[in-house]
């Protein structure tokens, strides 16, 4: 039964990193309809710039942390600016694809200048674990765990109170009427991928902290798609809970495979399996817009 | 159709021909003959590329049909072209005719296809990609761990293909065996399209609901699609199992499902021509790299160490400008340079 639950606890900490990366995936197809798939790649360039500051450049760790946040922001700004804008209005499979070659180019730009073996963070947080319900869990857990339920909470603040977010929740629903209200659009698109850099940046920084980085981290970006699917979505709050369920039914069913099949890396796949299933059954997910076409 | 000048049609099916214009029979004709002898006058390697670019050609044409012509978009090609390489791998160990392997490896991959194309029903552009994705990360999982079939990390060995007795054992003989099923393909492609399927196909890709609501069957077109591109995919994972005569559960991973969509956007989509361009271009681009990696490595003496990190890079970073500059990629190109040198002096 331990078993089990370690599995489970480990499960909620990498699901809240998957729905941090959710939450920035969300953001921009909401406001943009655009499928990022670098947002992987974009948590990848976050942990590796606040890694070269504080390892290589050694400074605190929490002007690092800073600096990376700036430095996303200019880095969503130019991706916005230089790659997505050409393509508004293109077929999807462009858009797709655009942000297929941008991973490629990420990575290996990473690649170039930080090379392929792992990477490890000086120790934030002390190592010595915290008994939670008789289950020993390291401090930096509970801190990704906080510090991500504390980023939903802030943005769905943001995105319910402030004249900004309500502006985005405009674009999302109707650009054109949006745009008549004399909301600028553009720099509506801009800002969610500043805040989707932002957060993933973040997600980035705090796996670095527990696993360390190479460049593989940018798979984690697949990951997103099973649980924004089962979140929904153009939904926050899925994709919070999306991530969470992902974390906890990928671990779980690979501990469960390991131990009765010992067929081992089901952790690969499993959230796939769920995916293809909700597809089928229901593909808006448990909180996304159902899309209803009539002729 | 843009044929030469002064060429009217008064039928639809002389405007859905191959050839306007004798001129064209003679031009293809003539390249398919210099083709045909090519492997007399090239090196060992230069033939390989063709062979490469044979096989690229099968696959980027299958996958067109479905994302350029259906509008289906599929990032599973990759795991597709997998699938038929293990089959036809597995029967030709077991002692199958090569021929009668190809077809079934075919015919599994259709099957395999057409199964995790059932979701595009209900689905449609990010979800089904998001589904053939899915469909591609399984794939290579069940290459990786079924380790009693498919070899698992380890690989299969497989032996050059046998023919009537005769074994293509070089890349010469190879050349005739890929390129007579590539031009087969290509072919076959080319006329679905000029069929009442082929325009269901457009039909379909442009919108949906008026294709549906003039009676196009959706899901049967859908599944038709779906079918026949990945029984080419199918038919070109065997040739590419039987050319390398190792395969490996990496080469089938999701890199190169990004390339064959990556073939189709450089050259065109919806275009039988741009995928053949596309397969070309894609195919010969990390020798490209490759030569010219070697020039610079005598300005910067250690660039071949970041050769392989920029290769995908630069890979990606030419498939973000085509999408960007040339959204309907060397296909669009080829056509503005035929119709620049017809009103060649009087270009205005």
């Amino acid at each position: 039964m331990e078993y089990y639950l370690q599995l489970i606890v480990n499960g909620l900490v990498v699901g809240s990193i998957y729905s941090l990366v959710a939450l920035g995936f969300v953001i921009i197809y909401k406001a943009t309809k655009v499928v990022n798939f670098a947002q992987g790649e974009m948590v990848m360039v976050g942990a590796y710039i606040c890694f070269a500051l504080t390892v290589q450049m050694g400074l605190p760790f929490l002007v690092s942390f800073l600096m990376t946040l700036i430095f996303s922001v200019v880095l969503g700004l130019c991706i916005e600016r230089v790659i997505l804008r050409p393509l508004i209005g293109e077929p999807i499979i462009s858009v797709i694809m655009v942000t297929v070659g941008l991973s490629t180019v990420l990575k290996s730009l990473v690649q170039l200048f930080w090379g392929t073996q792992i990477r490890v963070f000086p120790p934030v947080l002390p190592s010595e674990p915290i008994w939670v319900a008789g289950v020993p869990i390291a401090p930096i857990y509970i801190a990704a765990f906080v510090l991500s339920g504390l980023l939903f909470a802030v943005f769905s603040i943001f995105f319910k109170y402030s004249r900004t977010g309500i502006a985005m929740r405009a674009t999302a629903m109707d650009q054109q009427a949006a745009q008549s209200m004399g909301i600028g659009v553009k720099n509506i698109f801009a800002l969610s991928w500043c805040i989707a850099a932002v957060v993933s940046s973040i997600g980035g920084i705090i796996l670095g902290n527990i696993n360390g980085i190479n460049a593989q981290l940018g798979h984690l970006g697949l990951k997103v798609f099973p649980a924004v699917i089962l979140g929904g979505l153009d939904s926050l709050l899925g994709a919070a809970l999306g991530g969470l369920i992902i974390g906890v039914l990928e671990n779980v069913a690979d501990g469960f495979m390991q131990q009765v099949f010992s067929l081992p890396g089901f952790k690969e796949v499993a959230a796939y399996v769920v995916l293809v299933i909700i597809l089928m059954i229901r593909p808006y997910g448990l909180f996304g817009t159902r899309e209803i076409e009539r002729v | 159709m843009r044929g030469k000048c002064g060429l009217f049609h008064t039928s639809y099916a002389s405007e859905t021909r191959f050839f306007q214009s004798g001129f064209q029979k003679l031009s293809l004709g003539l390249f398919l003959v210099l083709l045909l002898c090519s492997p007399f006058f090239l090196s060992n390697y230069q033939v390989s590329m063709l062979n490469m670019i044979n096989i690229a050609v099968i696959g980027a044409v299958a996958l067109n049909l479905l994302t350029g012509c259906c509008g289906q978009i599929s990032l599973g090609h990759g795991a597709f072209i997998g699938v038929g390489a293990y089959t036809t791998g597995l029967c030709t160990l077991a002692g199958w005719p090569f021929f009668a392997a190809l077809l079934f490896g075919g015919l599994v991959t259709a099957v395999v296809g057409m199964l995790f194309g059932i979701p595009s029903l209900r689905l449609k552009g990010i979800y089904l990609a998001i589904a053939t994705l899915a469909a591609q990360l399984i794939l290579s999982y069940v290459f990786l761990h079924w380790t009693s079939v498919t070899g698992g990390a380890i690989g299969m060995g497989l032996d050059a293909p046998v023919i009537l007795g005769m074994s293509l054992d070089n890349d010469a003989k190879m050349f005739y065996l890929t390129f007579g099923v590539a031009a087969a393909s290509v072919l076959l492609v080319a006329n679905i399209l000029r069929t009442r399927h082929g325009r269901a196909f457009v039909a379909i890709r442009d919108f949906h609901q008026s294709a549906e609501s003039v009676g196009v069957n959706l899901f049967a077109y859908k599944l038709q699609a779906f079918a026949v591109s990945s029984f080419l995919a199918g038919i070109a994972g065997g040739l590419w199992a039987h050319y390398t005569m190792y395969i490996t559960p990496e080469q089938f991973d999701i890199m190169l499902s990004i390339q064959y969509l990556a073939m189709i956007i450089i050259g065109g989509l919806g275009s039988v021509l741009g995928s053949i361009f596309g397969a070309v271009f894609v195919t010969l681009l990390p020798e490209f790299l490759g030569v010219l990696a070697q020039w610079a490595g005598s300005f910067f003496p250690n660039i071949s160490m970041y050769f392989l990190a920029l290769r995908e890079g630069i890979f990606g970073l030419i498939l973000v400008l085509f999408l960007i500059f040339e959204p309907e990629g060397l296909a669009h190109r080829w056509r503005l340079i035929k119709a620049y040198w017809k009103l060649y002096p009087f270009a205005h």
